[in-house]
């Protein structure tokens, strides 16, 4: 008889910091073959739907970037959050607030023609984003109120407030009852001319190369680190753990602000009563799958963009249902925190030995 | 039966399913072990129930299959947090992610289809009496079950040997392994335990709530039964309590937005304002505990970390 | 005192005709690539208090785990009276009749004595037979207990008579106690000896844990000395001296600490504590009441005292780590420094080394040169505007590693992969070489091999020398002794006097840490 025995290194591993979240990857796509044949489908041909077609049609190239742009943005707000040991996962709800507070810009500015709109609406979304998500930071730091719950509990919130106002104040009293507001006329800049792809694309990558700059070199960056990791040793260096929570969440909450108000102004053009296809979930797998590191993020927001854009592909070519894209992210989730265990520990085979313990 | 009777009987169906829930993971936190992952498998337990009664026809068998697939998600929880050390707040929220999709597609076949509510079983003599009899006493299995939880919650966890060991190893696992208790195999347990507790929760939702299936139609409800358990202190008695509490605002808010007309104009808002009232009493609620307890206190002291033994 | 235990325990002494109770023969236990434990052979006979010697690291801790069933060897055999038996784990450990005490108790604070008794025990027993039993062995061996006390609220010393007792439960024929006496006071330990003495001449075996040498002379029966995961001696301690048992246990003889005193006069007040007060932060901390001390340039102060009578509290309150509720309770270099926190206490030339290494002054998961970052972002040049200096860091690395002789695989490795003595090595190090006006440190020596201890020690004494003021928590007796000028004991929050060290003696220090406090306004 053999068992498997897990042996901690002395260090960490630096070659499976980057071959554990490639294993997952590896792994995910396996599971999404059996996946696909409990499905009753060919499982080449579904692969190939999910994972290749959307990579070799110049419209879903763009696509591909499109639907990144806001998950790189809140994973990278993310990694800081969880760097430092501080569990928000409302980023969906400051998502929503963001695509809120921006949605509202365009309408001040709605037929204004100012050049201040574009401006207007990106601040408005970060400022609204920033708002729900200290709403946890504050509460954790004054009160210490659990975070993880608080900040879930915003995102119904956040959801139910969207709901109403485009229902009841900001609905388009043309548009037939149907539930959405008028068509903004803001004009996000586009990048690629003829393409949907807007400012956003480009603001995602520098808030990904910042992040990266100020975690490996400022103290502000070493600060999160510490803290996450050590909690005392960083009060021992002196900086303040309240100060740092309010300043990652503040961060994560501008960020997925920003990219509510982004995608709701730049993207989608209007608000409607649902404006994410769960971004800000994604973004917490964002954020592990590029292992906290806001590089790897940029790797990561492609990958489940690219899952976004297969389900859907899948779903009109094969018929296979969108939730196995959500099944796929959960499973991605579930085996790049196993594939984590290789870092740390390696893995022995060893005979059985007589003992049950240990 | 009148209007008053009427309304508690709603509230008890909306609090039975905080109620199972709540008390899983009360189970499981008191062993040291935070499972985030409870709207994970409340929602798988809803799908597999559902599916299961409709296709056998049988209301028993999607109960046992409610349960089964709770477990089933707690178990590969489990296989990670306490097999492989990983990080329980993030493989909570990945199994809440994996649940949610899972239940998707199994449900997807079911949707629009509706069962016969289950059968409620009148207590003789108990059930004559007028309100509290038929609030008490006339009701399905899954209510007499919740109550009978909460009793052998409470009994468990304070008068039984087990129920110690459970205790000690979530206050000190250390200290636990070090006098032979296996750690792994209690908390796997108790696991296991939360997972059925959630499962059965889900298809309390999916046969007798509603009764039939609807995408995410646990909507929350997993995580207001985590931050139940942090609103009773970790103790059986309290989270009889707590459930009632939501369960009836819950329901209260739904009677105060149907009596629009009737109601003073301030009163008059919107129904999403209503329907936030659950979660925004949540965030209430928790920090009124925050500021009762201030950090920590009653909390098992080792919620959350992981135990890697030497091998 | 001390010869009434000698003289118990010489009664007590085997005879050789006997049956082993234990006898563990080439055990083996690798962790990776360390041999934590290299053929051990080990026998321990009924009647016998015997001693398992070695400094830390020198692989006691994994023998005993071994013979109570918490790890399997790799090869060898156990044989227990005469048998030979495989001990799958704790409870098989206890079915043959072995207790242990752990060094770290292994103890649950939310649960009452009762149930932690219960704990260790079989199950099976129904709880007023137990508590009946409870009652018995306590009085029998006159270890009061009150079995529905919560633990939390219990003291150390009665923390450890909650393990010895639950031991006893079990009629065990081998008692294993893991450096039993590093929290008690002198008083304490002799009130331990005695009714391990007592043991022993009911015929149960005693395998006593310890480096500390002179407790056993006193009163084992036999020692089996430990280094580096080999057996390299069996004796009879009360033969050798403690020179020959120390050549023993470390290989060499310890280079001793130089120039001790100062020959520089008092210099100006560095640390100023006065009427420090504060209340119990949690359940379990220690208020401080009235604390007053000065530490001048030259000197080292120790603070002596049991671990968990405010030690704790007094070096988070000079640090900064937790404001004083005045300002002028803690004045450094002339500047009251009540109200600031340790990064401006950094910059009025205070360092500070806390009690644990990992997790407090190192960051376990961060490199070297990051850990020099932990303490000199604010003060050393380790930033050049917003940039972290990492050319910079990485010479504050070597310089530490040079001058303190830091052994690692590399040049900037993690802070855990270095062993104790090492990495304790580098956190002392890390802030001498900064010549600070004045050092705080917290148990320096703690738990590190005795060629750490010495060039650490050396080197509060140089920086002393060199006019800085030192303030030394310490538990170690020896190590103030060795090193202090002067020193005042800590008990329950209050401090006494500070005394010159020469006109302290052992036994006065053990009655001030045992809180009588008249004997210290005798002193006044």
């Amino acid at each position: 008889m053999l068992r498997i025995v897990l042996e901690r290194r002395a260090e960490p591993s630096l070659v499976m910091s980057i071959l554990s979240p490639l294993l997952a990857v590896c792994l995910t796509l396996a599971a999404s073959a059996v996946l696909f044949l409990a499905l009753g489908k060919d499982p080449l041909k579904a692969m190939h739907a999910y994972f290749v077609a959307p990579l070799i049609d110049p419209w879903s190239l763009q696509e591909l970037i499109v639907k990144a742009t806001p998950l790189v943005m809140i994973g990278v707000g993310l990694s800081f959050c969880y760097l430092s040991n501080n569990w928000n996962i409302g980023a969906e709800g400051q998502y929503v607030m963001g695509g809120i507070f921006g949605g509202w810009a365009a309408l001040l500015f709605h037929q204004s023609g100012s050049p201040l709109g574009v401006p207007a609406v990106m601040a408005m979304g970060a400022a609204g984003g920033m708002l729900l998500a200290l709403v946890p930071a504050v509460l954790k730091v004054r009160l210490g109120t659990n975070e993880i719950l608080t900040s879930l509990m915003l995102v119904y919130i956040a959801e139910l407030l969207l709901d109403y106002l485009v229902r009841g104040p900001w609905r388009d009293p043309r548009a037939l009852n149907f539930p959405q507001s008028v068509t903004f006329d803001v004009g996000i800049p586009i990048l690629v001319e003829g393409s949907r792809i807007h400012v956003g694309a480009a603001l995602a990558v520098v808030a990904a190369i910042g992040g990266f700059l100020v975690l490996r070199g400022t103290l502000k960056g070493f600060e999160v680190r510490v803290l996450g990791q050590a909690p005392r040793a960083a009060a021992f260096a002196g900086f303040s753990p309240a100060r740092t929570t309010l300043l990652v969440f503040a961060l994560s909450g501008a960020l997925a602000g920003l990219a509510g108000a982004l995608e709701v102004v730049g993207t989608m053009n209007q608000l409607r009563p649902t404006i994410s296809p769960g971004y800000g979930f994604a973004a917490i797998i964002v954020a592990f799958l590029g292992r906290l590191n806001p590089i790897g993020v940029i790797v990561a927001g492609l990958l489940l963009a690219l899952s976004y854009l297969g389900g859907e592909n899948a779903q009109i070519m094969m018929k296979i249902p969108l939730n196995a894209t959500r099944v796929l992210q959960g499973l991605l989730l579930f085996f790049v925190l196993a594939c984590d265990l290789l870092i740390l520990y390696r893995i022995r085979i060893r005979p059985w030995s007589r003992a049950g313990q240990g | 039966m009148d209007l008053a009777t009427a309304i508690i009987l709603t509230v008890v169906t909306a609090s039975t399913p905080l109620l199972l829930a709540a008390l899983g993971e009360l189970v499981v936190e008191r062993s040291g072990v935070l499972n985030l992952g409870v709207e994970g498998m409340m929602v798988m337990g809803a799908a597999c129930g559902f599916a299961a009664a409709f296709t056998t026809g049988s209301p028993s068998v999607g109960i046992l299959a409610a349960m089964a697939a709770g477990m089933a998600m707690a178990a590969l929880f489990a296989g990670l947090v306490l097999g492989l050390v990983a990080n329980q707040v993030a493989c909570g929220l990945a199994l809440t992610i994996l649940g949610l999709g899972l239940s998707g597609l199994i449900g997807q076949g079911f949707v629009g289809q509706k069962l016969e509510p289950m059968a409620k079983i009148a207590i003789p003599l108990l059930s004559g009496i007028p309100v509290l009899g038929p609030v008490l006493f006339r009701q399905d299995p899954f209510v007499y079950t919740s109550f009978a939880l909460v009793g052998f919650a409470a009994w468990f966890l304070s008068a039984t040997r087990a129920g110690l060991i459970l205790r000690a190893i979530g206050d000190n696992h250390a200290s636990a392994h070090a006098l032979g208790h296996d750690v792994l195999m209690v908390r796997f347990l108790a696991v296991l335990f939360g997972g059925a507790c959630a499962g059965l929760a889900g298809g309390y939702l999916s046969l007798v709530y509603t009764p039939f299936w609807v995408t995410g139609m646990s909507a929350g409800r997993g995580w207001i039964a985590l931050a139940l358990v942090v609103f009773a202190s970790w103790r059986p008695g309290r989270v009889l309590f707590g459930a009632y509490f939501f369960g009836a605002m819950s329901i209260g808010q739904l009677h105060l937005q149907a009596l629009r007309g009737v109601l003073p104009d301030f009163l008059v808002l919107p129904g999403q304002f209503w329907s936030a009232l659950p979660y925004a009493a949540t965030i209430v609620v928790l920090v009124a505990i925050s500021r009762a307890r201030g950090r920590g206190g009653a909390a098992p002291a080792m919620l959350g970390t992981v135990f890697a033994p030497d091998r | 005192m001390a010869e009434a235990v000698d003289r118990q325990s010489e009664q007590g002494a085997p005879g050789r005709a006997l049956l082993p109770v234990v006898a563990a023969a080439g055990l083996v236990k690798r962790f990776g690539l360390l041999t934590a434990n290299d053929r051990i052979d080990l026998r321990v006979d009924p009647g016998e208090i015997h001693a398992l010697l070695g400094e830390n690291g020198a692989g006691k801790s994994t023998l005993v785990k071994m013979l109570y069933g918490l790890l399997q060897p790799d090869s060898g055999t156990i044989q227990w009276r005469g048998e030979p038996v495989v001990i799958d784990g704790p409870a098989a450990a206890r079915r043959l009749g072995i207790g242990m005490v752990f060094q770290h108790f292994s103890l649950f604070d939310s649960l009452t004595v009762a149930e932690n008794v219960a704990l260790a025990l079989d199950g099976g027993e129904s709880r007023a037979a137990l508590a009946r039993r409870l009652a018995k062995v306590s009085a029998d061996y006159g270890l009061a207990l009150e079995p529905d006390r919560y633990v939390h609220t219990l003291s150390v010393g009665e923390r450890q008579r909650i393990e010895i007792v639950r031991c006893l439960l079990q009629d065990p024929r081998l008692l294993i106690l893991d450096e039993p006496t590093a929290v008690l006071t002198p008083q304490e330990a002799d009130q331990l000896f005695r009714t391990l003495g007592r043991l022993a001449r009911e015929g149960r075996a005693i395998l006593y844990i310890t480096h500390r040498l002179d407790e056993v002379r006193r009163f084992c029966h036999r020692a089996t000395i430990l280094r580096h995961g080999k057996v390299v001696g069996v004796c009879d301690p009360r033969h050798e001296t403690p020179a020959t048992l120390a050549r023993m246990m470390i290989g060499a003889d310890v280079g001793s600490v130089h120039d001790r005193r100062a020959d520089v006069a008092a210099g100006p007040v560095r640390l100023a504590v006065r009427d420090l007060t504060s209340a119990r932060e949690d359940r379990h901390g220690v208020a401080l009441r009235g604390v007053s001390f000065d530490v001048r340039g030259g000197e080292i102060l120790a603070i002596a005292g049991v671990a968990g009578n405010g030690q704790a509290e007094l070096f988070a309150h000079i640090s900064g780590e937790r404001a004083s509720d005045r300002n002028d309770m803690v004045a450094i270099s002339g500047l009251d420094a009540g109200d600031k926190g340790i990064g401006e206490r950094r910059k009025l030339g205070a360092a500070f080394v806390p009690e644990e290494r990992l997790g407090h002054a190192a960051a376990p998961r961060l490199s070297l040169s990051d850990n020099a970052i932990l303490t000199g972002h604010g003060i050393s040049r380790l930033m050049s505007g917003w940039r972290i200096d990492r050319a910079a860091a990485l010479a504050v690395v070597d310089a530490v590693t040079q001058g303190f002789d830091v052994r690692k695989g590399r040049r900037d490795p993690e802070a855990a992969s270095l062993s104790g003595g090492n990495l304790q090595k580098f956190v002392v190090g890390r802030e001498i070489l900064r010549d600070p006006a004045l050092l705080v440190v917290s148990q320096p020596t703690w738990g590190v091999d005795a060629g750490a201890a010495a060039i650490i020690r050396q080197a509060l004494v140089d920086l002393a020398r060199r006019g800085s003021a030192v303030l030394m928590i310490s538990q170690d007796l020896d190590e103030i002794f060795q090193i202090a000028d002067r020193i005042a004991v800590i008990h329950d929050g209050r401090i006494s006097a500070c005394h010159p060290i020469a006109e302290m003696s052992s036994e006065r220090l053990g009655l001030l840490m045992g809180g009588a406090e008249q004997v210290d306004a005798g002193a006044r």
